[in-house]
């Protein structure tokens, strides 16, 4: 330990204080969500519970999350399928133009929202595409690859090749050996990356507003109800009630990578046998 | 020609063994099936998306009817050439990202050296957790919990009330400073995660080895985390810098709902979304780009790309 | 292949495959110039037609003014939609547009059946091609809308209507009276740039508000000569940008969410500004303490027209969602809650305040002669000044120097 027990101590109420720093907002969201009157007003008089009742009869909110969730399964999957066939190549072989593949993939997640938004736009305008659902899917698994990607890299940079090359040694074919050696030890990577993306498709908002036409989800709603008085408490409910229930991915994608961190992992220097 | 082992049997030559082996003998088409799909569709949903926003940027829009007209010309960078509102506001945005960015890094850097070096493993799994929550939460309802806490007669106002203070942010008013004072807590609040992670990986990643000899070599706390810390996490601080950066320099949606001041972000929406005029959202949308591509070159040389 | 070979190779083929998404780019798009005038596809031509047909659209598309489609979830009690969707089968979906911007371009989406468009979005509306002309023979209500509101240049082509009028108001002065003192009477209370309610200030955010500004000069310069508020030629145009940006140190927000503008006054970060009728009417259920009025120097407003689209997916429903708007009965609610005058001249029996249209100046022609309805501006003066006039494109720019 090279730290003074000063510096600990320091870090420790830094740490405390950043933590209520992050924590306080979500606080007042939950309070609010408990408020009797429709208005922001402060402070508040009364609390009820009729917000969250009503929060689960409204369909608009079923049928955004609804959405959400199948636009956030279908981004996933493109990613995970393209971010994985990308870490394998990079990983893998060498060959020219191979740094220049991280940054085209960090592109779409680098560059403002409102660029890549604006652009898929047009061009599906251009090529008489519908927006909707498809067009929300294709939006998001483009920002997305990157993140399945980053994950698998950092694992297949960690695992040694020559698990595989022994693995063909002793006369299995490629599929063989993707199936049975690459694919169990990038499993738990890919899964992390998988959840990553689902996060980021799920709370997306800016891209979405470009390329999803007249459907909604769950941030479009709450954008589109953010300025409805009588709804604005029901989107505080939602907000809570996304919050609670995403402990149980975020705990998920912890336990998974436990040696690497999201949203990028970073290969560690593992003193292999 | 396999060899087998005596006692196994003979893999058949089944039609999937056949094109491994032929691709092993062509390790290119092998990389180029790998490649195919991600780079297919990078380069056509998205360099060809960005392609035809550049294009878009030399159009015009037809005055009366509002409709995109296909000519190119240069009016549209000729209008933002010699405006003096469109560098006000390009340098608003910029200064604020690089605000932004600053303050998630000195406000990250505590709390990931934390979990890094000092916290237990059980600690670190629940601050983990607990720096990742967040980011499940609603972008938009975070900003307007902001918005709450930053109105007139709202929380904060109330907070400091006792000590007879008025806040010293405002969502709206003439003291712009006070504006932008908000933004600048809303945006840092919201890309903090961000930074943290980066940070903590790459602190996690330096060798206790290494500290280790450089207190051998007679160097104190200071100076070991000077020369030798910093250094090493430096690229990791630049990656985590990426995301506050670009994500501030192109948000519309936070300075809408927590100041009354226009960024880059609120000139493309209000041309391309509300006035429809996608020419000249396009032109000044290159903008953005330019700056994010410089920053990235700037970031792959830092070292930053390992650490994304 | 050596080296250098695949590498060039790799790069061509990056830069063939960009330039073929270039050129295809660059082809497509510049069609679709539908020329508004031809009858939608699916319409029935008569009534019975079109309720039967309704069935099985089963639904309409609509985006709204905030406060124009209200279906019981804002107030239990104010709710025409669900009358409607009773009895026709076609559930109302909305959209609220914001401003008349907003509106124009959503609708060119081509995802919407109908649009409740200002004047200033009408035309652009009609001459892009997005709307299709109205049968009023299959609207049977539009026989009893005032006559003042037919044919007129903001609705209608050579005596050919492209939508039913909704109704018709003006943006009024609104303040907090427990905080503004004495009751304001004229704009200057906003434009005044010693106002003792600087930074409390509010203007509605788009670039039509252009026009509030030049309707002050008119009363306040006459010898700029400003008639029509929307034809600005250069001297005019300049005069009240200036006016504008000399406004922009006392103003604290700019509006176009209505619900900003109700969470700001109620929170007493705006204390007077622009406002409509229903924001004031939201306030007021809340309890909050504010009054409205109509400047001496008069004010800008607006006359909406219910619109179908040249692609709309519902047209039998959207037919009878026009005509079940301005029934009586609807038409009546609509123009109560949002504080405008109806477009129905039957409707003046129907409303629940016997006096609503006399106060609204429902059938008084002279009185909206005063308002300036929302128009766009087009480089065409119509009058002797030729085609000096600024045009909508150079209001946009204006409103972002402006706001700075």
């Amino acid at each position: 330990m090279i730290e003074s027990p000063l510096t600990r101590v320091l870090l420790r109420v830094a740490t405390w204080l950043v933590l209520a720093f992050i924590y306080v907002p979500l606080a007042v969201i939950v309070l609010y969500s408990f408020n009797a009157s429709r208005t922001l007003n402060w402070p508040i008089d009364e609390l009820t519970l009729k917000w969250w009742g009503k929060a689960i009869d409204n369909p608009g909110v079923r049928d955004a999350l609804w959405t959400s969730v199948k636009a956030g399964l279908g981004a996933t999957l493109i990613a995970l399928v393209l971010g994985t066939l990308a870490s394998l190549a990079v990983s893998r072989y060498d060959f020219f133009g191979r740094n220049t593949i991280s940054f085209l993939l960090l592109l779409p997640i680098a560059l403002p929202g409102i660029v890549t938004g604006m652009a898929l736009n047009a061009t599906f305008n251009t090529a008489g595409i519908t927006l909707g659902l498809f067009t929300v899917i294709v939006g998001h698994a483009t920002f997305c690859i990157v993140l399945v990607y980053n994950n698998a890299l950092a694992r297949l940079r960690r695992t040694s090749r020559t698990f595989e090359e022994a693995s063909s040694d002793l006369g299995a074919d490629t599929w063989q050996t993707f199936r049975r050696v690459t694919l169990p030890q990038l499993a738990s990577a890919m899964l992390a990356g998988c959840l990553l993306a689902f996060a980021l498709s799920f709370d997306e908002v800016i891209v979405t507003t470009f390329t999803i036409g007249a459907d909604q989800t769950l941030p479009i709603w709450i954008l589109a109800n953010l300025a409805r008085p009588n709804q604005l408490p029901i989107v505080n409910v939602v907000a809570v009630a996304v919050i609670v229930l995403s402990v149980i991915p975020v705990w998920l994608a912890t336990k998974l990578s436990a040696e690497t961190t999201a949203p990028g992992t970073v290969a560690r220097e593992v003193v292999e046998p | 020609m396999s060899t087998s082992t005596p006692g196994l049997p003979v893999p058949r030559r089944s039609v999937g063994r056949r094109l491994s082996a032929y691709l092993f003998r062509h390790r290119w088409l092998q990389l180029g099936g790998l490649l195919a799909g991600p780079i297919g569709w990078l380069a056509i949903a998205y360099l060809g998306s960005l392609v035809v926003l550049f294009l878009a940027s030399f159009w015009r829009l037809d005055t009366f009817s509002g409709k995109v007209v296909h000519e190119y010309g240069l009016q549209n960078y000729e209008e933002l050439v010699t405006n003096p509102v469109y560098r006000t506001i390009t340098l608003r945005t910029v200064g604020m990202a690089a605000a932004v960015t600053v303050a998630c890094a000195a406000i990250a850097f505590p709390i990931a050296y934390y979990m890094a070096r000092l916290a237990t493993p059980r600690v670190r799994r629940a601050l983990i957790i607990a720096v990742l929550m967040p980011l499940w939460a609603s972008y938009l309802v975070k900003v307007y919990a902001w918005q709450i806490l930053f109105q007139e007669g709202g929380m904060i106002d109330w907070a400091l009330s006792p000590i007879g203070l008025r806040s010293p942010f405002e969502i709206s008013g003439t003291a712009e400073w006070k504006q932008y004072a908000a933004l600048w807590i809303t945006f840092v609040y919201l890309w903090l995660p961000y930074m943290i992670l980066p940070i903590y990986a790459g602190l996690e990643r330096i060798q206790p080895s290494l500290l280790e000899a450089s207190s051998d070599l007679g160097g104190r706390a200071g100076t070991t985390f000077r020369r030798v810390v910093l250094p090493l996490v430096f690229p990791a601080v630049v990656a985590g810098s990426i995301f506050t950066f670009s994500l501030t320099l192109g948000d519309y949606i936070a300075p809408q709902l927590v100041s009354s001041t226009q960024f880059i972000g609120n000139v493309v929406y209000a041309n391309v979304g509300v006035a429809n005029n996608l020419p000249f959202a396009a032109a000044y949308a290159t903008v953005p780009v330019l700056i994010m591509t410089i920053y990235l070159l700037g970031a792959k040389r830092a070292g930053a790309f390992e650490h994304v | 292949m050596s080296e250098r070979k695949r590498r060039f190779g790799v790069w061509a083929a990056l830069a063939l495959l960009v330039a073929a998404l270039a050129v295809i780019a660059a082809g497509c798009g510049g069609d679709d110039e539908g020329g508004g005038g031809t009858q939608i596809e699916g319409l029935g031509s008569t009534l019975d037609e079109i309720k039967e047909a309704a069935k099985t659209e089963g639904q309409v598309d609509l985006i709204a003014w905030a406060g124009y489609v209200e279906d019981g979830s804002t107030d239990p009690k104010v709710d025409w939609v669900t009358p409607f969707e009773e009895a026709t089968g076609c559930q109302v979906n909305t959209k609220l547009g914001n401003t008349s911007d907003e509106m124009v371009t959503l609708m060119r989406t081509g995802n919407y059946d109908s649009v409740s468009a200002s004047g200033d979005a009408t035309l652009r509306l009609i001459a892009g091609g997005d709307v299709a002309p109205v049968n009023t023979d299959l609207t049977p209500n539009y026989a009893d809308v005032f006559e003042g509101l037919k044919d007129q240049p903001h609705n209608s082509v050579d005596g050919q209507m492209y939508g039913v009028p909704h109704g018709r108001g003006a943006n009024l002065l609104m303040w907090r009276t427990d905080i503004v003192d004495p009751a304001p009477d004229s704009w200057s209370v906003v434009f005044d740039p010693n106002s003792p309610y600087k930074g409390k200030v509010t203007a509605y955010d788009s670039p039509i508000y252009i026009a509030d500004a030049a309707l002050y000069l008119k009363a306040t310069q006459p010898d700029l000569g400003i008639d029509n508020v929307y034809e600005l030629d250069d001297a005019q145009f300049q005069a009240a940008v200036d006016l504008l940006k000399q406004q922009k140190a006392i103003v604290g927000k700019y509006w176009s969410l209505y619900t900003d503008e109700q969470k700001a006054f109620t929170s007493g970060d705006s204390v007077v500004g622009t406002t409509w009728q229903v924001i004031q009417n939201l306030l007021a259920a809340e309890k909050v303490a504010t009054e409205v009025v109509l400047p001496k120097e008069g004010a800008t407003g607006w006359s909406d027209t219910w619109m179908v689209s040249a692609t709309s997916k519902h047209p039998n429903c959207t037919y009878l969602w026009m005509d079940h708007i301005i029934s009586p009965t609807a038409n009546a609610q609509v123009a109560e809650w949002f504080g405008e005058a109806p477009s129905n001249a039957k409707s003046c029996d129907e409303t629940s305040d016997p006096n609503h249209c006399t106060t609204y100046h429902a059938d008084d022609e002279e009185y909206f002669s005063q308002v300036a309805y929302w128009a766009t501006p087009e480089a065409d003066c119509g009058d002797d000044r030729g085609e000096v006039c600024k045009d909508y494109s150079e209001w946009v720019t204006a409103w972002t120097e402006i706001k700075g």
